[in-house]
């Protein structure tokens, strides 16, 4: 087994290649604003560093969300394109899983990652292995209280949940997605494994509380929020409006209500 | 390089709604496969980024494996990968990035991220052979409104001038919606201008005279919301189809002008004009009959390859192939105000 894994969901931009036992090379560079720039390279970067080529790989996984989504959508492009390319299958992982499954954690905690707008994806976990409920989105104050909170989303709002409470690691690497994904690939049949890749027909926005609590899917995004957009009224009435001196927008649309 | 040596360039583009995938041999065109969003904006007016980047993330995969399909190729076929950087919506622009470099790396093939609107130049190839050079190039759109020289389009394209507001295909879905036809308006206000006099209402040219070759169209789509609302206001009824002729006349009318004047200025001889808007049957008449009248040769693609599609983004990473231009490198950004004198990245 060879598992490419990579991982756009925060900041971090992170790439792995994993034997089904250990991690062989990982690479991970934290900046929120250039995963389109970053994550090729760091494929690339981790193929060389392990002297394998992309036929080589025989399995691809990428972090599903939630997260930012621009960001997020960068790495499930990339892998299901990868994927498609090389002939393999793509999988999704909950984002919040692989930083879960990093902290080694044997007591119950939260996951939080930076949401934007003031918010908040969660989840809440038994162990590092066994999510019981989310990924939601949700403001830092409405957590589960008294629970350990780790993730860069406890880091951010330490003052709200409160520091003694936070926890690492920060962001998810995709060492320990690749890890957690080759442990539930271990053993699968391949009709199974064939059925958790395939990506089901209808629109993702239909189905956005995705993932449900299995490990393995798809590589489609979670993405917890509708896009933004209101359907627009009647036209306004120029004249009208010039009389009352309203404002409008450069796109000749009445601004407010 | 020649016939079936020349290489496969598979092109991708995702400014905007369009999801498109096109496959090139040389000048030849192999396969031009689009999913389109638009529905899905339809009810909100205009195009939303966030249901456009979406879609564009689940259209990608399925309408690149049906354009190989209808090529009858294989992803080992592909020779070569361009996509568009820019300009577009950005995070639109991003996904059909992130998806080109991932063919690019899984298939070991170069990768060129060009320019949206030299794509919609090079597309021409496809239909009309070798585009001369120089070439002046009207491309107009719900996105953009330009007129360029091209002296080559591999590597040197200038802009003369473009919309200072609206874009042309903006101001038709605008003024679509004063008088309550679909979104997008371009084609229902050129059916609709079919039983209407062109001559019926003076509406206002912006820039007409102003010695530019820039053009605005917000003036004159408040100028004809404004006229409708005089009319429903005194009671009476709109004359639909009198507006949207009178309105498309001023439209077609500036940018035609403006187009001859540029090959005028520059002493060329040959108009190209691309982008959804050159699919307006006005738009092509007179442009015909000016361009007759000033002894200027007239190429339009068919409209299929005049909005946006993938076939126009492999038709120039072929031409950069050709003209042995360096590949971009995979860490190159999707760029969305990418300026013209940028073809390639
Ligand atoms: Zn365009």
């Amino acid at each position: 087994m060879l598992v490419l894994a990579l991982d756009t969901a925060t900041p971090a931009v992170t790439a792995a290649l994993h034997d089904g036992s250990r991690v062989l090379a990982e690479s991970t560079t934290v900046d929120a604003r250039r995963h389109g720039e970053l994550l090729a390279p760091a494929v690339e970067r981790v193929l060389r560093d392990c002297d394998a080529s992309l036929r080589d790989v025989t399995v691809i996984v990428a972090g599903s969300g939630p997260g930012p989504y621009t960001g997020l959508r960068v790495g499930l492009m990339t892998a299901s394109a990868l994927a498609a390319t090389v002939g393999v299958h793509a999988y999704g992982v909950c984002t919040l899983d692989a930083i879960a499954f990093a902290s080694g954690r044997t007591e119950p905690f939260l996951v939080a990652t930076d949401a934007r707008r003031k918010e908040v994806f969660w989840a809440r976990y038994g162990d590092a292995r066994t999510r019981l409920d989310g990924p939601r989105v949700d403001r830092p104050h409405d957590l589960p209280a008294e629970l350990p909170v780790i993730g860069a989303g406890a880091r951010m709002y330490a003052e709200t949940i409160g520091g003694d409470r936070v926890g690492d690691p920060e962001y998810p690497s995709a060492g320990a997605l690749a890890a957690l994904a080759a442990e539930h690939l271990a053993g699968l049949a391949p009709e199974r494994a064939a059925e958790l890749a395939r990506v089901p027909d209808g629109r993702i926005d239909s189905v956005e509380q995705a993932s449900g609590l299995a490990v393995l899917g798809p590589a489609r995004p979670i993405y917890l929020r509708r896009p933004d957009a209101q359907i627009p009224g009647a036209p306004k009435k120029v004249l009208e409006q010039a009389r009352r001196g309203e404002p409008r927008d450069e796109r000749g649309v009445v601004s407010g209500q | 390089m020649s016939g079936r040596d020349e290489p496969i360039v598979l092109g991708i583009e995702t400014s905007c709604d369009e999801t498109g995938v096109g496959l090139v041999r040389g000048h030849t065109l192999l396969a031009n496969t689009i999913a389109s969003s638009m529905e899905e904006h339809a009810r909100f007016g205009g195009v939303v980024p966030e249901v456009a980047s979406r879609a564009h993330l689940e259209a990608m995969a399925p309408t690149v494996e049906s354009a190989l399909d209808k090529a009858g190729l294989r992803f080992s076929d592909i020779d070569a990968v361009a996509v568009t950087a820019g300009p577009g919506l950005a995070g639109a622009l991003l996904v059909g990035v992130a998806a080109a470099k991932a063919y690019a790396l899984g298939l070991g093939v170069p990768l060129y991220g060009v320019n949206h609107l030299a794509a919609h130049v090079a597309v021409d190839q496809l239909e009309h052979g070798p585009l001369p050079k120089p070439s002046i190039a009207l491309l107009v759109s719900g996105g953009h409104s330009s007129l360029l020289l091209v002296p080559d389009v591999a590597q040197d394209v200038i802009s003369l001038g473009s919309t200072v507001d609206d874009a042309a295909g903006e101001a038709f879905d605008k003024v679509a919606r004063v008088l309550g036809l679909p979104f997008p308006g371009g084609p229902h206000i050129d059916r609709s201008a079919t039983s209407g006099s062109g001559t019926a209402i003076a509406f206002p040219r912006g820039k007409y005279d102003d010695g530019t070759l820039d053009f605005s169209f917000s003036g004159l789509k408040t100028a004809v919301a404004r006229w409708v609302e005089a009319r429903t206001a005194a009671g009476e009824t709109v004359p639909v189809a009198d507006v949207a002729a009178s309105f498309q006349e001023a439209v077609v009318d500036v940018l035609t002008r403006k187009a001859l004047q540029a090959c005028r200025r520059y002493d060329v001889k040959d108009l190209l004009i691309g982008g959804g808007v050159a699919a307006n049957s006005r738009l092509r008449a007179l442009a015909q009959e000016r361009c007759d009248a000033a002894g200027v040769r007239l190429r339009v693609p068919r409209p299929g390859l005049c909005t946006d599609n993938g076939a126009m983004v492999a038709a120039l990473g072929s031409e950069l192939v050709a003209a042995g231009i360096r590949p971009s490198a995979l860490d190159i950004p999707a760029d969305s105000s990418l300026p013209i004198t940028a073809v390639h990245v």
